[in-house]
């Protein structure tokens, strides 16, 4: 526990001197700043001489404004952030040979991964909620909307999911920097599985459901069960990508007259009706309980990502450390 | 000089794949005795250093470091050994004494008690009016001094030196094998040299071992070997005769 504390405290100190560091939140905190005023604004214009409507605050996180939204744009490049952060972590120790100095204390081994991990997580962290935070404060000023306290909730479980979901990458990135000796190259794999992720599920799982399920492009004549066949591949596949399943769950959270994840819903005439007539926002458990397996799934692969640079970190040969 | 064995190794071998890098090697090491590793590049001196720290798993054999088996029990070993690995690296954008300092809390030292320790080891490496420039700036012979100066926070009881004065200048080199010296002297601790530049291992050390392709070829005091080796007779030989009888029979 001691090397761990040790080496945070030390990575911490790293963080907040970088260069690199400045960079993020300064781009971040603009961004911030360029969506909350955009959303505000329209907000504040569309809802001029109504009653407002339950739940306005969350919307400066999830209305899209002129150009996306602060849930879109964390899902999208946040994952760059977590890979800022770690695609150098192990072997930029490895290159200016600090590396087996350090495995020769009296330290565990995997004290030093842990703390690498920790001290990013930690980072992300750090700027998710001061992000939040000016978000909020500009957005209280603009829609003069004050959160309940069901909000509030909603926020910090977006928060939570937020920084599971970059840990994630940085996990990604922290792998590639135990397994490649160079940091450009450590780098370079990271971002290419960033694109796989973010364009390439996606294309494909359209792809994949056209060859198996072809549904006719006017959409005419088409057979439902064939219909539905594609949309559900297309569904599986695009779960494949973390970015799926974070938008997936932080829409839901955040949007509570969302009911269901999927896009599309088989529905019977009562079902229907009963949609149209009972309009009502779903109280939070609910849902929680229906991005429960999103969450599961993030922190799963967070893990499993992290558990194999563990493991391969602790198998490495000292020499070539 | 015949002290308490401190370091010990029976049958140590280590492979990689098919290639032997240290084959059966049987050494006792002597508290407070210099020891000089000699061998050409590749003769698995590093290795077998990694192993008596419990860096690298041995094959097979045994070691004893301090009482401690570094396989099983690699805490202990590194709490009371110090390593000087070749080409040290520190953390660039910190000064000597951040460096000191981070090395320090990682062996548990307080900063109370480190903060005299990391004065006293840069005055006797001689960094102490360089201290406050960053390590990025040091010339290769600082550094080198300011990696004793590391080992010598945890006050340990065993230093091992892989290659301590390759490339230093002749000044660097002098200063480097006096402080050597100065340390098996006054601070009593053992040392553990790996090298091979023949002359400067003469000058400092006590007894020399030589691995040639992984195996131990000669272990003694260096007049022993060259006795054995040179004819009884002769008075002045060099270390570099001995070694380079020995390699030619390998």
């Amino acid at each position: 526990m001691h090397g761990i504390f040790t080496i945070f405290r030390k990575e911490m100190e790293d963080h907040f001197s970088s260069i690199r560091f400045l960079l993020i939140s300064a781009l971040i905190v603009m961004i911030g700043v360029i969506i909350t005023s955009m959303v505000g604004m329209g907000i504040q214009e569309e809802s001029k001489g109504m009653a407002k409507p339950t739940f306005l605050f969350l919307w400066l996180f999830t209305s899209t404004g002129k150009l996306f939204s602060f849930v879109q744009f964390i899902g999208f490049f946040g994952p760059l952030i977590g890979i800022f952060l770690g695609f150098d972590s192990i072997n930029r120790e490895r290159i200016s040979r600090t590396l087996s100095k350090l495995v020769s204390q009296p330290i565990y081994r995997d004290s030093i991964i842990n703390a690498k991990f920790l001290s990013g997580v930690m980072v992300i962290a750090i700027v998710l909620v001061a992000i939040m935070l000016i978000i909020s404060g500009l957005g209280l000023r603009l829609i003069g909307v004050v959160p309940g306290p069901e909000e509030l909730w909603r926020l910090v479980i977006y928060l939570i999911i937020s920084i599971l979901y970059i840990s994630f990458w940085l996990g990604i990135s922290i792998l590639f920097s135990v397994v490649f000796r160079s940091t450009a190259t450590s780098a370079l794999a990271s971002l290419a599985v960033w694109i796989f992720f973010s364009f390439f599920v996606g294309l494909g799982a359209g792809v994949l459901a056209d060859a198996i399920a072809p549904v006719s492009q006017s959409g005419t004549g088409v057979d439902p069960e064939v219909f539905l066949k594609h949309e559900q591949i297309q569904r599986v596949v695009s779960h494949f990508s973390p970015m799926t399943l974070y938008s997936n769950a932080t829409t839901t959270i955040l949007d509570p007259m969302r009911k269901t994840t999927q896009s599309l819903v088989l529905m019977g005439p009562l079902e229907r009706l009963s949609l149209s007539r009972f309009q009502n926002p779903l109280p939070l458990i609910q849902s929680l309980i229906i991005v429960i397996p999103h969450l599961i799934s993030i922190v799963a692969i967070t893990l499993v990502c992290f558990g194999v640079c563990y493991y391969i970190f602790m198998r490495q040969e000292i020499r070539t450390v | 000089m015949e002290g308490q064995t401190i370091i010990e190794s029976e049958g140590l071998t280590k492979k990689y794949g098919d290639y032997i890098a240290v084959n059966q090697l049987n050494l006792k090491i002597y508290e407070g005795e210099v020891f000089g590793f000699l061998g050409p590049n590749g003769a698995g001196k590093t290795t077998t250093l990694l192993m008596f720290l419990g860096l690298t798993e041995p094959t097979s054999g045994k070691a004893r470091v301090i009482g401690f088996d570094p396989t099983r029990d690699p805490f202990h070993v590194k709490e009371k050994v110090g390593y000087l690995p070749e080409n040290v690296g520190f953390y660039e954008d910190m000064d000597a004494r951040q460096n000191l300092r981070f090395i320090a809390r990682l062996n548990r030292i307080p900063d109370k008690v480190s903060t005299g320790r990391i004065e006293e080891s840069l005055r006797m490496v001689g960094l102490l009016e360089e201290a406050e420039k960053r390590v990025g700036t040091y010339s290769k012979g600082m550094r080198q001094r300011l990696g004793i100066a590391e080992v010598l926070i945890k006050e340990p009881k065993i230093i091992f030196l892989d290659e301590p004065t390759i490339g230093l200048d002749p000044d660097g080199t002098n200063r480097m094998l006096d402080l050597i010296h100065s340390l098996s002297r006054e601070k009593k601790m053992t040392i553990f040299l790996s090298s091979h530049l023949l002359d400067q291992v003469q000058r400092i050390c006590d007894r020399v071992g030589i691995m040639i392709k992984g195996e131990m070829v000669a272990i003694g005091p260096i007049g022993e070997l060259a006795k054995k080796k040179l004819g009884v007779d002769k008075e002045h030989y060099t270390l570099e005769e001995i070694y380079m009888k020995y390699f030619k029979e390998a």
